[in-house]
């Protein structure tokens, strides 16, 4: 069926068939974040690092007993974190947790009311992690030329936002995507601002390598439902954009031959 | 001896190593990481690593986030 046959999503040298990355936040519990893993077709999961509770019952199962790292690709992220020293200071002990797990998403945020990243803070805290080994996957603003300073530093894979966090305003500036993709050799994965399946479409259908959400679906009606869309959302959005979509036109082309009518 | 772990102050035996620090708090050695002053401990040195007055420590854990 394919006649354009599709690569793989290669991250880090390691090849995905699924262009969507989920988040682990904001869910019900455990099992409802696994049940949309499992739904969304998956393969990387973003999950944040914070103190152990001690107050907290030993027996209750962590995150990573339930969504196994045998199984998926975890992807510890560095949220809440506003300094670049903070961010490699998380990725750090991410590395240690994960048993030495290279993978991780780097975010520096600079202000709380739109958690915008703090582009210069998130530039030095890459270049370090990149000379410390980390493979370092990177949120960033929509600016192209930040992007592909980015990824001149070494991240291996740069994930401008759509719209803020949790915003779900969808893609804001599509022709800074564009932009972005037009200047990459690295993935493009759009992350933050998708709210419903047709915004992780549009994001697919310009090219980009992939989409990471997390509140679209944890903070859908039914999260397991909504993953299912979003599966389905990526894969049409990719499948769209290989088939190369038809010119837009002023007026109307008719979808009827002209000739041989009788009236 | 005084010791903060994760911002509270906690009372241990003198020369406690971490391995029994994580005894005491019924913390599973498995999915964690710990910083002692700053500094990341790899999981292997828990046993040998002994605590000192005043240390601060931080233990995390991967937990949900997107």
């Amino acid at each position: 069926m394919n006649e354009v046959a599709d690569k793989p999503l290669d991250i880090a040298g390691k090849t995905y068939q699924s262009r969507l990355i989920i988040g682990s936040g904001k869910y019900k519990d455990f099992q409802e974040n696994l049940a949309a893993l499992e739904t969304s077709g998956a393969e990387i999961i973003t999950v944040a690092i914070r103190r152990v509770n001690l107050g907290q019952n030993s027996d209750e199962p962590s995150l990573l007993e339930v969504i196994s790292p045998e199984t998926y690709t975890i992807l510890p992220n560095t949220a809440g974190c506003y300094t670049a020293e903070d961010a490699v200071r998380t990725c750090q002990m991410a590395r240690e947790l994960l048993d030495g797990h290279k993978l991780v998403k780097l975010e520096v945020l600079g202000d709380q009311k739109t958690l915008y990243p703090n582009v210069t803070e998130t530039l030095l805290a890459a270049e370090t992690l990149v000379q410390d080994g980390f493979d370092v996957m990177v949120y960033t603003s929509d600016d192209p030329l930040i992007a592909k300073r980015l990824e001149e530093v070494g991240c291996i894979a740069v994930m401008p936002l759509g719209a803020p966090i949790g915003s779900g305003l969808g893609i804001r500036n599509p022709h800074n995507i564009r932009l972005i993709l037009e200047n990459a050799s690295v993935p493009i994965i759009v992350d933050a601002g998708v709210g419903t399946a047709s915004d992780a479409s549009i994001a697919m259908e310009l090219g980009c390598d992939g989409v990471l959400m997390n509140t679209a679906i944890a903070e859908a009606k039914q999260p397991v439902l909504m993953a299912s869309a979003m599966r389905k959302a990526v894969e049409s959005g990719r499948e769209a954009f290989l088939a190369g979509r038809m010119p837009r036109r002023l007026y109307a082309s008719a979808s009827s031959p002209i000739d041989g009518t009788f009236f | 001896m005084h010791v903060t772990i994760n911002g509270n102050q906690t009372e241990l035996d003198d020369d406690s190593s971490l391995h029994q620090l994580l005894q005491q708090l019924k913390i599973a050695e498995g999915r964690i990481a710990i910083e002692l002053n700053g500094e990341i401990i790899p999981r292997s040195q828990f046993q040998q690593q002994l605590l000192s007055k005043g240390d601060r420590v931080e233990i995390v854990q991967a937990i949900g986030g997107g």
